[in-house]
């Protein structure tokens, strides 16, 4: 009994608190009429009021989704390639994307925002927010008007970072750590910023939202992020020629337990990619969302359908190859598209990145260790263009002409100009990847050398490189 | 004294320790191993690309025993390790000269 007193009390309490309260507000009202000033100056600061609700609810999914994506990253992305590689090099790969957490971040805070995102022409940003100067707590208009630009920048920033990071399961297994380092800043500078800023700057030449020239529609990444990386992996991999002993040696994975939880992580972590490319926590978001996890989960069972037919199996990093592709090829799509068309595009981009990496692979020879460019490549231009046929402008009318009517977004919309669009920025992606990584291999191959030596690489990168074992065996431990 | 090794399937390891406990073995050693005789390999698939395993995952016991029990040894372990198809290992038999019990210094079947 004396355990229900309490709360009874407490209640009566809050019931007169209320009482007063709705006294109070209530009372101006009844004792003397409001001038048109005050009730101006009260709807002004209501309005005030609704903003500042709607920032914080949007800002808390932005935070949300930096932090989802920089779990891509690290444990994600560094488990999924970490599994995939020989024990002998378990850490040096995992290191590799941990790396880029560090590095491209401090970048980041120096240049790389600026010339990512701050206004310059249409190739390239400028250098007025080097230091990040003038990016405060102040919404940037232009690219969130809800939200802080610090947090729009800091979720760019996470972006910058998983991309360098995919590049690097094509060179896995072989790559000297300092050549590594400065490939990444250089190519971070001359692929990944003039990229990021053509998609998704002000002025930038491709931009759709933005008035650009060739307005690409790419969501959350799939040219910026997925072809970009994708296509300069292969580079990489053709330069730098096959790992000693491929493909007379057999190579597999280690541990595809690692490689298991990395993949499953990167599916959580791809909902802060799309959804959080809405740059708000609205319908948008949602429509990205949805989209994200049927492209995702169509794409399993395209992969796996393709592997059961071929091999007469499904197997486990099969299945989650097939959900990686899926997101690859959804993230340009994600926030245009509704639910059917995204189990279309998963459907296709999980069977035909298997081609790619069984068939296609196989067959040219070259040795792009960890799939990068099967996977990541393949299934990021692969979305780019079925983006350009299933946008709608019924799930986010990103088109409007000068009086502001809604215009088509994709081919099946009727806008059948907009494959060219997409061809276009694919084209640029493609251009820029391939031209940028041969530039930057042949500097570093100059100056520090690109391969470890014949006997590193067979004592493996971890020992040769780092001076560790990820799995330390001592018979007294 | 004879040292008997026996390269015996995984799955068979239980079975067969349990076994040996039963006619009052208490000492052995046991390895996990790799190998084959003429039981072929498997092949693995990873993104489409096959390997053949060759040497596939055993067990190898070791254990010296007294002469006596030589016999009934070798009985427990087959009985318990046999399935009647190719991989079920094999059991090897040699002569020890001397045992050493390294806490005391006791030597022979003593040591044992």
């Amino acid at each position: 009994m004396r355990l229900n007193l309490v709360p009874r009390r407490w209640a009566i309490l809050c019931f007169l608190f209320s009482c007063s309260q709705l006294w109070g507000l209530a009372a101006p009202a009844v004792s003397s009429a409001p001038t048109a000033d005050v009730q101006a100056q009260r709807i002004s600061n209501l309005e005030q009021q609704i903003a500042d609700a709607k920032s914080s609810a949007d800002n808390s999914w932005m935070l949300t989704s930096s932090a989802l994506v920089l779990m891509m990253t690290g444990p994600g992305l560094a488990l999924f390639y970490g599994g995939l590689v020989r024990k002998k090099n378990v850490l040096s790969t995992m290191l590799q994307s941990f790396a880029m957490m560090a590095v491209i971040s401090v970048l980041w805070a120096l240049v790389g925002y600026s010339l990512a995102f701050g206004s310059g022409n249409s190739f390239i940003g400028g250098f007025h927010n080097l230091f990040l100067r003038g990016i405060g707590l102040q919404p940037e208009p232009d690219y969130s008007a809800t939200i802080p630009q610090q947090t729009y920048m800091i979720y760019q920033l996470m972006f910058a970072i998983i991309t360098p990071a995919l590049i690097t399961g094509a060179f896995a297994e072989r790559m000297k750590f300092s050549a590594m380092l400065l490939f990444m800043i250089l190519w971070s500078f001359l692929v990944y910023d003039p990229m990021a800023h053509m998609v998704w700057g002000k002025g930038g030449l491709l931009n759709a939202s933005l008035g650009g020239h060739f307005p690409t529609l790419d969501f959350a990444g799939g040219t910026v992020v997925h072809v970009t990386s994708g296509v300069s992996a292969l580079v990489c991999a053709l330069y730098l020629g096959r790992r000693l002993g491929y493909p007379r040696e057999a190579m597999p994975p280690h541990s595809v337990v690692l490689s298991f939880i990395g993949a499953c992580m990167l599916w959580v972590g791809w909902f802060g990619f799309n959804a959080g490319s809405a740059l708000a926590a609205g319908g948008l978001a949602t429509s990205a969302f949805v989209a994200t996890h049927f492209g995702a989960a169509a794409a399993v069972i395209g992969w796996c359908l393709a592997e059961w037919c071929r091999n007469g199996k499904v197997s486990t990093l099969g299945a989650i190859s097939g959900a990686v592709a899926g997101l690859v090829a959804i993230t340009p799509a994600a926030g245009f598209v509704g639910p059917m068309p995204a189990l279309v595009i998963g459907l296709v981009a999980g069977a035909f990145c298997y081609y790619m990496v069984a068939a296609v692979k196989a067959r040219f020879g070259y040795d792009d260790s960890l799939d990068a460019f099967g996977v990541h490549g393949a299934g990021g231009t692969l979305g780019a263009i079925l983006t350009g046929v299933f946008a709608s402008s019924a799930v986010n009318p990103i088109f409007k002409d000068a009086q502001g009517n809604v215009l088509p977004s994709g081919m099946i919309d009727g806008n059948f100009h907009q494959i060219l669009n997409q061809l276009m920025g694919i084209a640029i992606a493609w251009t820029l990847a391939i031209v940028g990584t041969l530039i930057i291999l042949k500097i570093v191959d100059m100056t520090v050398g690109l391969r470890v030596s014949e006997e590193h690489e067979v004592m493996g990168l971890d020992l040769s490189q780092h001076g560790e074992e990820g799995y330390y065996w001592d018979v007294s431990a | 004294m004879t040292k008997i090794e026996a390269i015996i399937q995984t799955s068979k390891l239980e079975a067969v320790k349990n076994a040996l406990h039963e006619i009052g073995i208490e000492g052995m050693t046991v390895i996990e191993a790799r190998g084959h005789g003429r039981q072929k390999g498997h092949t693995e698939v990873y993104r489409g690309r096959e390997y053949t395993v060759d040497l596939i995952p055993k067990i190898k016991l070791e254990m010296v025993v007294a002469d006596a029990l030589v016999e009934k040894v070798e009985g427990a372990i087959v009985a318990a390790a046999q399935t009647g198809k190719i991989g079920d290992g094999k059991i090897f038999r040699s002569r020890i000269d001397d045992a050493i019990r390294i806490r005391n210094e006791e030597r022979g079947e003593n040591a044992l």
